[in-house]
């Protein structure tokens, strides 16, 4: 009777994300992948099989712009790291009480206002007429206008500014369970502070390092908004070629097909970072 | 001024944290391969002088000198001493084999030459062959010698160690203090170990330092600290001790007459006579230097005698004892005999107790 009692309260925790998981998960991709093989072979003449799957493989400009947003995301992803991985350390062990409370919250009032707004602020920063280029006009060091959007490069500072505080988040958690005394421990035994770094902080902070890049790595690549606006119409991302399909051209079942690939694809790339360094999934959200 | 064969000298070392004295001009010398302990309640400083020593603290004034080396401005990881901290620090990320091979590394010794000195460095502290292990495959104790072996690879001309058998528990304590000291003994390096543990200061040093509010006390052999203590605060916190509030009362030489707060008298005898009648005394008097009896004819003429009745008798095998009161109220901590004859005392009976004056210790009462 008890057990009847206890399995009926463990359903019934279980039964709203199991609905979240089902209705909002699962079911939408059941009907994509239903739409995805799907072949119209005439006006509202629909046959099923894998030729939206093989027009991405056989025209070169869909893979290739996947190919193009995979690596921009890696980049991207590397770079948020690199600029990421100082803050959350100083954050975590340069700092204590109000100080690092307050720089916790600085690093994420960005956040407070929308991804538009964000965006449109680099678009004023950068621009023909921005900011940035009246200045150096100013200064002297350029003799006329210069663009500074519709480019990669702007593509890479938008994603960075976007995503940096999914890295820096796992990061100052796991550099914060780093006991100082380790780090004393190594100096004590002769250690560099290259050395440390190397040998006790970073392996330590790997599980927060391995989930702050699938996270980032995840937002980069199906972002949407950024390369867009800071990019312009031949910022070539992967996602805008996806709703160039759904909405442009009402080809669902091409958009459904590249959708999946999208996803899959994806997949495949982390799965691979997580067997390069030799991290499990669940040790790294098990962590953070 | 500096001995030669002192491994470790500090010279008034000061250390003021804003507005706040933690360590206050404390100057000691550790003679080479000796075991020194720093012995001292929560709070008064030890780990700020230990930090130091080794390099993560710098002093604000004073000088500290390694084997006759000035250490100020010297990092720590320029310094000949190596620490064992309190919770250990073993790295979890490494095996045991890296942890105890990170300092070699860093200097770059070669790799085959590395796994050899580990080996050796673990077979002598009593661990071979565990190097393939991760750290939370060890137990506290195992643990605690990897964090010794550790250090003990580098060769360092003074370890130190901070509390280490704190997290340890009661039996493994006592296990770890016969070791501690043995394995001191057997790399024959000067350890500098700070604890709170009076039993851990006594059982292990060569020499102790009683540290009080960032000031040493007195610095000595164990036994001259204990039976010899400088002052009230180092009679009081090494070792068991009744106190007694009093006021002389008459002076003669060495000896004193003294009338306690309930106007019981006592004798005692000090060695240096800077007290005069009228002043206020603290007298501490070891439960083992109390002896018992149970009628008052066999008592000598000299002792302090008085009749006293039992409260509570506490029993704890060979560290059993009684506690006392005597006419004028006192509480007195007694131990029991170890003969077994007042196994059947009571709370309730009457019991002599005397003691000669020569036992007891005597400090003028701290001016507030
Ligand atoms: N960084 C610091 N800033 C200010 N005060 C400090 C700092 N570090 C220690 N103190 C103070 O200095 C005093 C001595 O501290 P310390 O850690 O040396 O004590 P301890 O003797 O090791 O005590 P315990 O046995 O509890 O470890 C304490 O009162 C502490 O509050
Ligand atoms: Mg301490």
């Amino acid at each position: 009777m008890k057990s009847d009692a206890s399995k009926l309260g463990f359903y019934l925790l279980l039964a709203p994300i199991l609905l979240w998981l089902i209705v909002l998960i699962i079911l939408p991709h059941i009907g994509l992948f239903m739409v995805s093989i799907s072949e119209k072979v005439g006006p509202r003449e629909f046959e099923t099989g894998f030729g939206n799957y093989a027009a991405f493989f056989g025209e070169p400009l869909y893979w290739r712009t996947f190919a193009r947003t995979a690596i921009m995301s890696i980049l991207a992803t590397a770079l948020t790291l690199i600029l990421g991985f100082p803050i959350a350390y100083y954050i975590a062990k340069l700092t204590r009480g109000r100080t690092k409370t307050t720089l916790f919250l600085m690093c994420m009032i960005p956040f407070w206002v929308s991804e538009l707004v964000r965006t449109f602020g680099w678009m004023i920063l950068l621009r023909e007429t921005g900011v940035i280029s009246t200045t150096l006009q100013r200064l002297g060091l350029v003799s006329g206008p210069v663009e500074l959007l519709y480019n990669d490069a702007a593509i890479m500072v938008g994603l960075v500014y976007t995503s940096i505080l999914f890295m820096v988040v796992p990061l100052v958690t796991t550099l914060d369970s780093l006991d100082d005394s380790l780090i004393e421990a190594g100096y004590d035994l002769g250690g560099t502070s290259s050395s440390i770094m190397r040998e006790i902080v970073i392996p330590h902070a790997m599980p927060g390092i391995v989930s702050g890049c699938i996270v980032v790595f995840m937002l980069s690549l199906g972002n949407y908004l950024t390369p867009i606006l800071l990019g312009g119409k031949d910022s070539l991302w992967f996602t805008g070629m996806i709703y160039t399909q759904f909405i442009t051209r009402f080809n669902w079942e091409l958009g459904s097909a590249l959708g999946f690939l999208l996803l899959a694809l994806s997949s495949a790339i982390v799965f691979l970072g997580l067997k390069l360094s030799k991290q499990s999934l669940s040790n790294t959200m098990g962590r953070t | 001024m500096t001995n030669i064969e002192s491994d470790l000298a500090c010279r008034d070392l000061t250390k003021d944290f804003d507005g706040f004295r933690a360590v206050d001009h404390v100057s000691f010398d550790v003679p080479k391969g000796s075991f020194f302990s720093i012995l001292g309640p929560s709070g008064c400083g030890k780990t700020t002088l230990l930090r130091m020593i080794a390099g993560f603290q710098s002093p604000s004034s004073g000088d500290l000198r390694i084997k006759g080396r000035s250490m100020i401005g010297v990092p720590p990881n320029r310094r000949p001493v190596s620490m064992v901290f309190q919770h250990l620090a073993l790295f979890p990320t490494m095996s045991i084999g890296d942890n105890v091979g990170f300092g070699l590394r860093q200097r770059g010794v070669g790799r085959s030459e590395i796994a050899r000195r580990v080996e050796e460095v673990l077979d002598r502290v009593g661990l071979p062959g565990v190097s393939a292990r991760r750290t939370d495959q060890l137990s506290g104790g195992q643990k605690q010698r990897v964090a010794i072996a550790r250090c003990m690879v580098l060769e360092p001309d003074v370890l130190l160690l901070d509390e280490p058998l704190g997290a340890l528990d009661l039996k493994l304590r006592e296990h770890m203090k016969v070791e501690l000291k043995s394995l001191q003994a057997a790399f024959d390096t000067t350890f500098v170990y700070i604890t709170h543990d009076q039993s851990e200061a006594l059982v292990m040093s060569d020499n102790i330092a009683v540290m009080n509010q960032g000031r040493f006390e007195q610095i000595g052999a164990p036994h001259e600290v204990y039976h010899a203590p400088h002052t009230a605060f180092v009679a009081g916190f090494v070792g068991d001790a009744n106190r007694i509030d009093a006021r002389v009362s008459a002076v003669n030489g060495h000896f004193l007459t003294l009338t306690s707060a309930a106007s019981t008298e006592m004798k005692v005898k000090v060695a240096d006579n800077s007290l005069s009648v009228g002043q206020g005394v603290q007298v501490f008097l070891r439960p083992e230097a109390i002896e018992l009896s149970k009628t008052s004819k066999s008592l000598d003429g000299d002792h302090n005698v008085s009749q006293c009745t039992v409260t509570s008798v506490l029993f704890n095998g060979a560290n059993s004892s009684v506690i006392v009161r005597d006419a004028g109220g006192n509480m007195i901590n007694v131990a029991m005999p170890q003969t077994g004859s007042f196994a059947d005392l009571h709370a309730g009976d009457m019991v002599f107790t005397s003691w000669h004056p020569n036992k007891a210790r005597c400090y003028p009462l701290a001016r507030a």
